[in-house]
Order: C-alpha cells, then sequence, then structure tokens
C-alpha cells in the first residue's frame, strides 16, 4: 500500500540517494583519496613515517593540542555570547530586526584576512580597548566567537521562535519563577539546536587558519595551519596528507559525537509559526534585555566591520570615497577589480548549481530516512567542512586527468566551491523538510492524490523555498572562497578574494586602499544576498 | 563486428590524432604556461611573443611559489605546463631533486650574470632581494641610524622596532630566516639560534604574514603600525612611491643593504612537454629586453638581463645589494624543515 507515502519515499524516490553518492563520491572522497595515495607514495612505496613524526614532533604535538583546546573553548564563549543573541532575535520583534538577522550572518562569510586586519587594528595598543592582545590567545578566542555568532543565532534562533510560549508561561502559572521555568522547560527543548550549533562551531574552529594565523601570529598554530605550512613552505606533502588526515578523524570523532548526542535528545514539540510567538517589547525590563542585548550586538559584531568601512574611506585627504572611484576606474598592472566582481558572481551562480542539486537530494534523503542510513550520511556528508583547503584543491589537480584531462578547467573553481557549500545546503533543507507533516501527506493520499501529485502539490512548493535559501548560502559561501581555489591551477580568472589578497600583496597605500574597498563590495554583495533570501525563509525554520 | 570495426578505426584515429601532435613541433604550438599568483605582465607583452612567433601562450596560475612546486610534484607524471615560471630559489630545491625540469642553456644567458645561474635545467628571470626597511621619518624621530649589519638589531636602541614574518608561513620570512643563517651560520660562538634568541629579548614581533608585518605593524610608507624597520623587499620602497596616495617625490622607506637574501625567479622547462621547441622559444623571449623591461612595474622584482633598462622609480629610490646572502638550493632543501623548526623552538618558547 502507497498511502501516506510520499513519491520521495516510494520507489520513484528512491534513485535520490544516487545524486549525493555520486557528487560527494566523485568530487570529495575521489580526490581526496587520490591525493593522501600519491602524497604519501612520492618515492614508490607507502611512507606512513610522516604519522610518526607528529606524534613526535613537538610543534605537531603542540598543534594538535592548541587545535582541541581553542576549537572547545571558542565553542563555550561563541555560546554564552550568541544565545542571549539568539533569544532576542527570535522571541521580540522590533525595527530593524530582519535587517539584524541578515547583518549577524555578514562576519561568517567574509574572508578571514579582512576581518583579521581589522582585528589587528582593532586589539592593537592604538585600539579602543587600549590593551595590546595581538597575538594572544585573547584575540583568536574573540575572533571566532565574531565569526560564528550567526551560527548559533541562525540555529538555535529559528528553533526558538518555535517553541510555544504557553509552555513556559503554564510553568510560570504554577508557580515556577522566571529562572526555573526557563531552565526546566525551554532549555531541554533548545538542547538538540545548541548541540547542532555547538557542532558546527567546534568544526569551524577546529580548522580554524586565517584567524590563528594573522591574529595568533607564531605562537599559536592549529593543526590546518601546520597543513598550510608543510605544503606551501616545507613541501612536505607526506607530513600535509598525513596532517590532514589526523585533522578529519579529529572533525569525524566530533561529528559522531554530535550524531549520538542528537539522536538521544530528539523531540517532536508542537511548533508554531514566528509571527505567532515574537512580539514587541512592552515591560520596562523587557525593553532593557532587547535594548542591551541589541546594542552589544551591534557594538560587538559592527566594531570590526565599521573599521574595515572606515578604513575603507581614509584618504590623504580625509573620509571619501576615491579608492571606490579608482576601483570603479578598473585594472592595475596586476588586478582588475571589475573583472574579479564579474568572475565571482558567475562562479556563484555556477556553483550553486550542483550545491544545491547535491544538497536537496541529500536532504530529502536525510529527512525521509530517520534511521541508521539517514543519521550516517548527515555525518559524512558535514566532512567537507572539516576538510583542509589543501586536500580539497591538490585533490582536484591530482584527480581529474582521465578519462579527459580537465584538471586546469576554469570549472574546477566552483565545483571545489560546491563541495564547501553543499554542506549549508543540506544543513538549510533538512530541517525543513523534516518539519513538513506527515500527516499533510497523509491527508492528500487520502483524498486520492497520487504520490506524484502529493510530492508536486505540497512537498515541492515547500522544498523549493528552502532550496532558494539554500542556493542564497552557496551563492554567499562561494563570494568568499579562497582556500580551495588557492591550491587549484587555474586559467588566470581572479576572483574577489584573490583580487584582495593580490592587492595585499604590494606594498603602497593605493594598493590597500583598494584592498579595503574591494573588502567593502564583498561584504555588501554578501548582506544584500542573505537579506534577498531571507525573504524565502519558510516560517524561520531552517538551521542556516 | 562491424561495431567492433569502427570502434577499432575510431581509436586508431586517436591514436593517429596524438601521434601527430607529439615529434615535431614546428608551426604554430600552444604553450601551457604556469605561473605562481603573484605573476603579471602589461598588455601587449605575451602578444608580441605569440605574433613573432605564431605560438599561443596560453597561462595558468597556480598557488603561491612554494604551492606552485608542490603542485608540479603531484602532477610529476602527467604535467599539466609546458613551462613553468617563478620557481625560486629557497624552494628550486624540491624542484631539481625531483627532476621536474629538462635542461635547457638559453643563448640569452649572456646577458646575465653569473651569480644568479645555479643550474643548467633552470634559466634565471629576475630576482628580488629580501631585505630589512625603515621607515625613514620614524628613525630619525628617535635620533636613530639605520642598522648596519644585522647584529646591530640585537643592541638595546633596537628594541622593540623590528617586525619579521613567520618563516614557517611567508616566504619573505623563510627568507630572512635564511640570511641569518648564511650570516651567522650554524657553527661557531655565535650560530644563528643565538642571534635569533638575542632578537627575542631585543623584542623581536613576528607576525604570520607579510601583509600583517607591513601594514599592521611597520610605521613607514603605508604601514599602520608603530615598528620602524621590518623585513620587506628591495623593491618596496619605490612602490610606495609608485603607489602613494597622495603622491609623493621621496620614498618614505629606505633599505637596509645588510643581511638581505636574494630570491632570484627561474624558468623551467617541464618535463615530458610534448612542444620543446616551442617552449625554449619562450624562455628565449622571456630573457628578451621585451619581457626583462616589463618586469619590473609589474612584478617588483629585477629583471636578470643585465643590458635591461631599469624604470626611473627603481634607478632613485632603492639601491640593488652588492653581497647579499646566499645559499645552495641543494642545502636549502635538505635542512628548510629542520631549520623552520629549529627556529620556532628557540622563537615560540
Amino acid at each position: 500500500m502507497d498511502r501516506g507515502r510520499s513519491l520521495l519515499k516510494s520507489g520513484a524516490g528512491r534513485w535520490l540517494v544516487a545524486i549525493p553518492l555520486v557528487f560527494f563520491g566523485l568530487f570529495f572522497v575521489y580526490p581526496l583519496v587520490r591525493v593522501v595515495l600519491r602524497s604519501l607514495t612520492l618515492d614508490g612505496s607507502l611512507d606512513l613515517s610522516p604519522f610518526v613524526e607528529i606524534a613526535t614532533k613537538g610543534s605537531l604535538r603542540r598543534a594538535a593540542w592548541f587545535t582541541v583546546w581553542q576549537a572547545a573553548v571558542s565553542t563555550a564563549a561563541t555560546l554564552l555570547f550568541a544565545l542571549p543573541g539568539a533569544y532576542v532575535l527570535s522571541r521580540y520583534s522590533f525595527f530593524g530586526r530582519r535587517l539584524l538577522r541578515a547583518a549577524v550572518t555578514v562576519p561568517f562569510v567574509l574572508p578571514t584576512v579582512v576581518v583579521g586586519a581589522a582585528y589587528l587594528a582593532l586589539l592593537g595598543p592604538g585600539g579602543p580597548l587600549g590593551v595590546d592582545l595581538r597575538q594572544t590567545a585573547w584575540a583568536i578566542l574573540i575572533a571566532h566567537v565574531f565569526f560564528n555568532y550567526a551560527v548559533v543565532v541562525r540555529i538555535v534562533g529559528s528553533f526558538w521562535e518555535l517553541i510555544d510560549p504557553r509552555l513556559e508561561e503554564a510553568a510560570r502559572a504554577l508557580g515556577a519563577n522566571r529562572a526555573r521555568a526557563f531552565l526546566r522547560i525551554t532549555l531541554p527543548l533548545l538542547l538538540p539546536p545548541i548541540a547542532a550549533a555547538a557542532s558546527i562551531v567546534f568544526l569551524f574552529t577546529f580548522t580554524s587558519f586565517g584567524v590563528v594565523l594573522i591574529l595568533g601570529g607564531f605562537s599559536y598554530a592549529t593543526i590546518e595551519v601546520a597543513v598550510w605550512r608543510e605544503a606551501t613552505i616545507n613541501l612536505d606533502l607526506a607530513a600535509s596528507a598525513a596532517l590532514a588526515l589526523v585533522q578529519m578523524a579529529g572533525v569525524a570523532t566530533a561529528l559522531w559525537a554530535y550524531t549520538r548526542l542528537q539522536q538521544r535528545h530528539a523531540r517532536r514539540l508542537p511548533l508554531r509559526s514566528s509571527r505567532a510567538v515574537a512580539r514587541r517589547p512592552a515591560t520596562p525590563r523587557q525593553f532593557v534585555v532587547v535594548g542591551t542585548t541589541v546594542a552589544s550586538m551591534i557594538l560587538y559584531l559592527g566594531a570590526p566591520i565599521g573599521m574595515l568601512v572606515w578604513r575603507s574611506l581614509v584618504t590623504s585627504t580625509g573620509p571619501a570615497l576615491d579608492h571606490y572611484v579608482s576601483l570603479a576606474q578598473g585594472a592595475t598592472p596586476f588586478v582588475d577589480p571589475a573583472e574579479a566582481v564579474v568572475n565571482s558572481l558567475w562562479f556563484a551562480a555556477a556553483a550553486v548549481v550542483p550545491a544545491v542539486a547535491a544538497g536537496l537530494a541529500s536532504a530529502v534523503v536525510i529527512a525521509r530516512r530517520p534511521g541508521r542510513l539517514g543519521a550516517r550520511l548527515d555525518t559524512f556528508l558535514m566532512l567537507p567542512l572539516g576538510t583542509s583547503a589543501v586536500t580539497i584543491g591538490f585533490g582536484f589537480l591530482v584527480a581529474f586527468d582521465w578519462p579527459v584531462d580537465v584538471r586546469t578547467s576554469v570549472w574546477l573553481i566552483p565545483l571545489a566551491h560546491s563541495v564547501v557549500a553543499a554542506p549549508f545546503v543540506i544543513r538549510t533543507v533538512t530541517p525543513v523538510l523534516r518539519s513538513v507533516q506527515p500527516r499533510l501527506r497523509e491527508a492528500a493520499a487520502i483524498l486520492g492524490a497520487s504520490p506524484r501529485r502529493v510530492f508536486r502539490e505540497v512537498e515541492l512548493p515547500i522544498i523549493s523555498r528552502a532550496a532558494l535559501v539554500g542556493a542564497g548560502f552557496a551563492a554567499a559561501v562561494s563570494l568568499g572562497e579562497f582556500g580551495a581555489t588557492a591550491f587549484l591551477i587555474r586559467p588566470g580568472r581572479p576572483t574577489i578574494p584573490t583580487a584582495i589578497f593580490r592587492l595585499l600583496g604590494q606594498p603602497g597605500a593605493a594598493n590597500l586602499g583598494k584592498a579595503l574597498a574591494l573588502s567593502t563590495v564583498l561584504m555588501l554583495l554578501t548582506t544584500a544576498i542573505i537579506m534577498a533570501i531571507d525573504r524565502y525563509r519558510v516560517a524561520g525554520i531552517g538551521e542556516f | 563486428m562491424r561495431r567492433l570495426g569502427i570502434m577499432v578505426a575510431a581509436l586508431m584515429l586517436v591514436v593517429a590524432g596524438c601521434a601527430d601532435d607529439t615529434p615535431e613541433d614546428d608551426g604554430p604550438q600552444t604553450i601551457r604556461l604556469v605561473t605562481h599568483d603573484s605573476f603579471s605582465l602589461s598588455e601587449g607583452t605575451m602578444e608580441q611573443f605569440e605574433a613573432e612567433t605564431g605560438h599561443t601562450v596560453e597561462h595558468l596560475e597556480a598557488g603561491d611559489a612554494g604551492t606552485m612546486v608542490n603542485q608540479a610534484v603531484l602532477t610529476k607524471d602527467n604535467p599539466v605546463a609546458d613551462v613553468m615560471f617563478g620557481i625560486d630559489n629557497t624552494f628550486l630545491g624540491r624542484a631539481l631533486d625531483e627532476d621536474l625540469f629538462e635542461e635547457y642553456v638559453s643563448p640569452y644567458l649572456a646577458d646575465v650574470p653569473d651569480s644568479l645561474k645555479l643550474d643548467t635545467r633552470v634559466t634565471p628571470i629576475d630576482f628580488g632581494d629580501v631585505c630589512l626597511n625603515y621607515d625613514i621619518a620614524g628613525l630619525a624621530e628617535m635620533g636613530l641610524q639605520p642598522p648596519s649589519r644585522l647584529r646591530d638589531l640585537t643592541n638595546p636602541e633596537y628594541s622593540g622596532l623590528l617586525v619579521v614574518e613567520h618563516p614557517g608561513t611567508s616566504s619573505p620570512g623563510l627568507a630572512f630566516l635564511l640570511a641569518t643563517i648564511a650570516t651567522f651560520g650554524e657553527e661557531g660562538d655565535y650560530p644563528w639560534q643565538s642571534f635569533w634568541s638575542d632578537l627575542v629579548a631585543n623584542d623581536v614581533l613576528v607576525t604570520a604574514g607579510w601583509e600583517d608585518a607591513y601594514y599592521g605593524s611597520f610605521s613607514g610608507g603605508s604601514g599602520a603600525g608603530d615598528r620602524p624597520i621590518v623585513v620587506s623587499y628591495a623593491s618596496s620602497p619605490p612602490a610606495e612611491v609608485i603607489y602613494a596616495d597622495p603622491p609623493v617625490t621621496e620614498a618614505p622607506t629606505g633599505v637596509v643593504l645588510a643581511g638581505c637574501f636574494r630570491q632570484i625567479e627561474f624558468a623551467g622547462i617541464l618535463a615530458g612537454t610534448p612542444v620543446p621547441n616551442a617552449a625554449r622559444q619562450l624562455v628565449d623571449f622571456m630573457l628578451g629586453l621585451t619581457f626583462q623591461e616589463d618586469i619590473p612595474l609589474n612584478m617588483f622584482v629585477f629583471p636578470a638581463n643585465e643590458d635591461a633598462e631599469l624604470p626611473d622609480e627603481f634607478v632613485r629610490y632603492t639601491e640593488i645589494p652588492d653581497d647579499p646572502a646566499s645559499l645552495d638550493p641543494e642545502e636549502i632543501d635538505a635542512n628548510r624543515s629542520r631549520w623552520i623548526e629549529e627556529w620556532i623552538e628557540v622563537v615560540a618558547s
């Protein structure tokens, strides 16, 4: 009997699992295996000595320890600072909420080299704090919270706004005080999204590169930094591959732990749409809560961004748009900014297609198979986020010489972006699909709709909105991607991030000004995209 | 049977097609040129080569110089390019060790000083010196002279004034470490490790990359920091003038000629190229005056050809050190990893 089963669950939908398997198999697993094997067998035979070296080399052991330590502390700090923000943005409606929600996402997709420079100015001796925090673990933690704030606000916030406030109100009416009602009612309900957010923050900070490199200076290095060092300076491919594997093992362990936790705590919720839950602040107490949270959010997230914009406006004759004008005027000998913007937009558009196709198909499979397979697939498909950019870039270079040699094809750039972006699409779409009430499908089926019709009329509209949101994130990720691109061999097509790097690589005030102006352009593009897709968020559901 | 016949015929055509490409390379060819990501030329330079020879140059961009070498090592069995440009002597040993290049001695090498010729498998195209730069006004305000030798940096008057790059994450940082190793040596009563210990005691600042050091911590020129001495390039002062905002007539920064390390950039013909003759023509062209005189203002390094005329800014605002430090590429390759590790032990712990 097919009653109540949708197309996706019935036989016709089964082939869907092939899409993620082929996509991630061909563009993630295969290049990874090829480059690791090649790197470990450069002298003709399998060389496992780099693993021994990792265990014995002082600087590498320190890097491993620091990687775990800073990721754990960064995750805790991000939760601590961002949960109040998630609360205010999800439970209250106020002027500017939509803009603020889009704006908190901007840091997440900004190139670290750009924000790193802003932080150096903020945390330096001349900065507003008045203390020199450069090259301390503090600087790294502060920047990590900045970058990952959005993860918590988005994931926890979008869940929080769906929790029926009457639950807590009932507890209060029964005599529980505010704290107790929160601890006993709301917090347990929030644990799954908090765990989800924490796992992603942990993942990102575990593989942190730019922040650690720029703000930590020489005293701190993560495993990812060590991978880059081996690949670009020491030229030890075997060591680089071995380190990348160690890092992946760490990431896989964290993901596995998260999946276990998630399975144990998942529970169904009486969800309500966000409009019903969010209310305007009314009491003085609520005004204070909303006011201070929003103010501190703006201050904390706005300071580095403001610093960046401000510096892009600084000229010898006071603040002006000079650098933007010279950007618009076009090519310098080594960078054509207009071309970089056009290329970036092209690549983003091209990256969105495979990322959304693969991400959507994966999400359908994960959402429709709640059992082990779904969970395993879910874990596995997050791995690209925890994989070194070196491995992805070099992997493409080694792998795609057969049957047709496309190793230097320009298409590899958006393809590499899509591998990094697809997990975001999955994270966006899966919760939406899960939220489609089974009863809705059943009702349609009982009323006589064929599985195909149920899919077309019930599921497709919801899926396509979610896909649109996923597409926006994929585009934003592609716009800011620098790592994997740098390890490809590509026809000279600068993107915005590579053009920024290029400009920053040359002395002279004009170059610096242009780099900062181009960074601001990137930031504006990103904000515009995120704001546009926020319109299509399905009643606030969606982890991203 | 018929199908098999067609397949065999198709296969033979393919084989014939491939065979057609390989042995001869007279006539127009497509040359794949892979460069590091700092490569650039004026419009028209490469086009001149294409017009003169009828060949087409397909430019491919790799990562930075170190990454590019690793990319070539990874694809050694089936190279993605015919000519590589931009590998320097700090990474050359690795490439030679892997036999990445075919031997070629260009007739134009006659115009190149012998000190730049390190191996017959690669052709020197340009060089740049990694040198200490100083903030002219900044040091003057403090009543200090620029250091005249590396050892001066350990004197108390230079305490807290120097910013350098991490040799494990930055190419100029590595070059400066090599300069100190060449200057102080590994043996004796004051080896390079002792010099670095003294630098640490004298409050040296280490940053991850050149950008953070120069723009973030250096006080001269376009730098926004507070340290008047930085590890940068001999060509940085001319860049400060060319990219000044507003225009200036004097360079705000100067170069310390002692303790420089010379990075020589080479072109090499990748072993196994199907178009060796065209590749040689391209290497020859790179040593010719059109290409050589186009180098300084695009890549801010000095042309290898002695006959190439330098742009005015390069003559007026900088100097070329007479006797820069140097180390044998093979020696660098054999010790690079160990030196960086030892440096980390000295400086970071």
